[in-house]
C-alpha cells in the first residue's frame, strides 16, 4: 500500500456522557464496573418504560440557540480543546462531525416548515459549532449509521496523512428522543434490562446518549503520543436491517485495517468491539473476528455501561480504548457471564494488564456498514 | 490519474446518462415518477417497491449510470465501493416514519431514516464491498468528493468508485453520479472537480 508519509497523533480528547464529563472521569467509573444504563418510565419519550443510558433532565438547560445535541457536542469539543491547548481559530484546524440522528427530535416538538427541515440538516449544527468555536474551515460531516465516528476518524487521519491540514477535531454524538426509541422498539431489538454483550442469554440492546470528541495531529511535536495507525470499511452487500451471517465483511475491514496499520494480528492487544448485544451483531462479530486471526485477543464490549451511543459509539470506544492503553489495562465487558456466540472469541470478564501496544477498534451498523481502526502507541 | 467513465443525472423528471437525455416525465409527483423511471426502463428488481424515495433515487441513477458501461468481471468484491452526499440526509423519510410513531410505529419506514441505506442498497444489488461513505453537505463540493475518491483509488483501496450527490426532500429531488476508474475507456474524461461540476451545473 502506497502509505502517506506523515504520522497521526492522539492530541487530547473527551467523553461525555451519563457517567461523566471528562475522559478521566468516565474511565474511573468504567474500572469500577459502573453503568449509566437503568429503567427509564418517561411518556414523552416511549409509552412503556425502557433501560437506556440517558443525560439527566436539566443537564441541558433550554436555549434559544442551540439544541441539546448540540450542546452536549459543545460540551465535548471545549472540554477536549483545553486539554489540547490548541487555538480553534488556526486555519490547520478542520472539525469532522459524526452523528446519526442529529436534531431529528425537533420533528417531535416543533411545527413542521420549511424552515425547520434546514434547523434539523446536520449541516445547519455544524454551521453553529464551527462558528461558536471560531473554526475557519467548513466542517464535515459523516453520517453513515453506527459506523459513523469510527469512519469519521479514519477520514480525519487520511486527511493529516495528505498533508490537507495540521490538526483535526472529531466530535459525534446523539440524543435519544421518541423518534430513535420508537424505532428500535419496532424492531424489537431492545432489550428489557442492561444488555449482555456475547452472552448465551444476550436479548437486545440499550441505547446511550453521549458525546465523544479526539483531536489529532500530524505535527510531530506529539509523537510522543498514541498514533491512529490505519483503517478500514467495507459493506456487507447482504440485507439493509441485518448483518453479514458468516462476518466475512467486517473481517475483510479489520484486515485493511491491519495492513494500513502495518502490523498483524499477533501485535494486536485488545479489540473493542461493537457487541451490541444483539444475538445477530454478536455472533457475526466474532466470526469476524476469528476470521481475522484474532481469536484468542482480549476482547471487549462497553455497551451495557452506555448503552449503544449510535454516531457518538465510534468516538467514546475508541477514546475509552486509548486511555486503557495508557494505563495498560483492558477493561471487562459488564453484563457477559457465559459465551453465548459459536467462535470461542476472548470476551474480556476482569480487568487484565495489556501486553502488547495497539488496539483494534470495531463497528458495524445497519446498510450494512462495517469499519475498523487501529491505534498503537 | 482516475477517469470518469460513465455519468448520470435524475433531476426534476428528468433522466439522463453522460450528457444525453433518456427520459423525462415533468408532471409527477417524486414518488410517481421514481416509479415511472422503473417502468420505463424495465427494471425487475422487487426490493425496488419496499424502498423509500431516497434509496429509490439513488438506486435508480445507479442502475442508469452502471448499464452498459460497467464490466463487473473486472473487478473483485472489495475492489468497488461509494463515497456519496447530500443536504437533507434521510429526512425526507424521517418526517413520513414519524408520522407512524403517532400510531404503530413502522420499521420497514425506521430502516431507512439514515441517509447510508441507499448505499446499501446499491451494494446488495451489485454485490460492492468496498469502502463507503456518506457525507453530508449543504452543497455539492465536488473538490471534497475528488478527495475522498482520489484517496481510495490511489492508495488501491478501491479500484473503481461511484460517487456523487443523492438528495430528495418532498418533491425536489437531484440525483449525480459518477463512475470513476484507473483505467480509461472510450469517452472517459480526466476525473477532477471540475469535470465533476461540468455534469451537475
Amino acid at each position: 500500500m502506497n502509505k502517506m508519509d506523515r504520522d497521526v497523533f492522539v492530541v487530547a480528547d473527551n467523553v461525555f456522557t451519563p457517567l461523566g464529563k471528562t475522559t478521566t472521569e468516565n474511565f474511573g467509573n468504567l474500572l469500577e464496573g459502573r453503568s449509566a444504563v437503568k429503567q427509564h418510565a418517561d411518556r414523552a419519550i416511549s409509552a412503556q418504560p425502557f433501560f437506556a443510558s440517558l443525560f439527566d433532565k436539566g443537564t441541558f438547560p433550554e436555549n434559544d440557540h442551540y439544541t441539546k445535541f448540540e450542546q452536549v457536542l459543545i460540551a465535548s469539543i471545549t472540554d477536549a480543546l483545553k486539554q489540547s491547548g490548541l487555538k480553534a481559530p488556526d486555519q490547520e484546524n478542520i472539525l469532522i462531525l459524526s452523528s446519526t440522528k442529529g436534531n431529528v427530535s425537533l420533528l417531535e416538538t416543533e411545527k413542521h416548515s420549511p424552515e425547520l427541515n434546514e434547523r434539523i440538516s446536520l449541516s445547519a449544527s455544524a454551521k453553529l459549532i464551527a462558528k461558536h468555536f471560531g473554526l475557519v474551515n467548513q466542517p464535515i460531516v459523516v453520517s453513515n449509521a453506527c459506523v459513523s465516528g469510527v469512519v469519521a476518524i479514519i477520514a480525519a487521519m487520511r486527511l493529516l496523512r495528505t498533508g490537507q491540514h495540521e490538526n483535526a477535531i472529531i466530535a459525534g454524538a446523539d440524543t435519544i428522543s421518541r423518534f430513535i426509541l420508537s424505532g428500535f422498539e419496532s424492531f424489537q431489538a431492545l432489550s428489557p434490562g442492561i444488555c449482555k454483550p456475547f452472552d448465551k442469554h444476550r436479548n437486545g440492546l440499550n441505547l446511550g446518549e453521549g458525546a465523544g470528541t479526539i483531536i489529532l495531529s500530524a505535527n510531530q511535536k506529539y509523537s510522543g503520543n498514541t498514533r491512529v495507525l490505519g483503517g478500514g470499511i467495507s459493506n456487507d452487500a447482504n440485507h439493509i436491517s441485518g448483518p453479514s451471517r458468516t462476518g466475512k465483511e467486517l473481517s475483510f475491514a479489520i484486515d485493511q485495517a491491519l495492513k494500513d496499520a502495518g502490523v498483524t494480528a499477533e501485535d494486536i492487544g485488545f479489540i473493542s468491539a461493537h457487541g451490541t448485544a444483539t444475538p445477530y451483531n454478536d455472533e457475526m462479530e466474532a466470526n469476524a473476528i476469528a476470521l481475522s486471526g484474532l481469536e484468542s485477543v482480549p476482547l471487549n464490549s462497553l455497551k451495557a455501561n452506555y448503552g449503544h451511543t449510535l454516531g457518538a459509539a465510534g468516538l467514546i470506544e475508541s477514546i475509552v480504548s486509548v486511555q486503557s492503553l495508557k494505563e495498560g489495562l483492558v477493561l471487562p465487558t459488564l453484563g457477559f457471564e457465559e459465551r453465548g456466540v459459536s467462535r470461542p472469541v476472548n470476551v474480556a470478564k476482569s480487568i487484565s494488564k495489556i501486553t502488547k501496544s495497539n488496539f483494534l477498534k470495531t463497528a458495524s451498523g445497519f446498510g450494512g456498514c462495517n469499519a475498523a481502526i487501529v491505534f498503537g502507541k | 490519474m482516475n477517469y470518469i467513465t460513465a455519468s448520470s443525472g435524475i433531476i426534476q423528471g428528468k433522466v439522463s446518462k453522460n450528457g444525453q437525455q433518456l427520459f423525462e416525465n415533468k408532471d409527477a409527483g417524486a414518488s410517481d415518477f421514481l416509479l415511472s423511471v422503473y417502468q420505463h426502463f424495465s427494471l425487475n428488481y422487487p426490493k425496488f417497491y419496499k424502498m423509500d424515495n431516497l434509496s429509490k433515487l439513488g438506486w435508480l441513477a445507479s442502475e442508469v449510470l452502471l448499464r452498459d458501461s460497467f464490466d463487473q468481471s473486472k473487478y473483485q468484491p472489495g475492489e468497488v465501493g461509494l463515497v456519496l452526499a447530500n443536504r437533507n440526509s434521510s429526512l425526507d423519510d424521517d418526517i413520513k416514519y414519524y408520522e407512524t410513531v403517532k400510531d404503530i410505529a413502522s420499521p420497514s419506514l425506521f430502516v431507512y431514516t439514515l441517509p447510508n441505506i441507499v448505499i446499501g442498497e446499491i451494494c446488495i444489488r451489485n454485490g460492492f464491498k468496498g469502502e463507503h461513505a456518506f457525507y453530508i453537505r449543504e452543497h455539492f463540493d465536488a473538490a471534497f468528493i475528488a478527495g475522498q475518491v482520489n484517496y481510495l483509488l490511489d492508495n488501491n483501496i478501491l479500484r473503481a468508485c461511484i460517487c456523487g450527490w443523492v438528495d430528495i426532500l418532498g418533491d425536489e429531488y437531484k440525483a449525480v453520479l459518477f463512475l470513476v476508474e484507473k483505467q480509461k475507456s472510450d469517452n472517459a474524461v480526466p476525473f477532477s472537480a471540475e469535470n465533476m461540476n461540468v455534469v451537475f451545473d
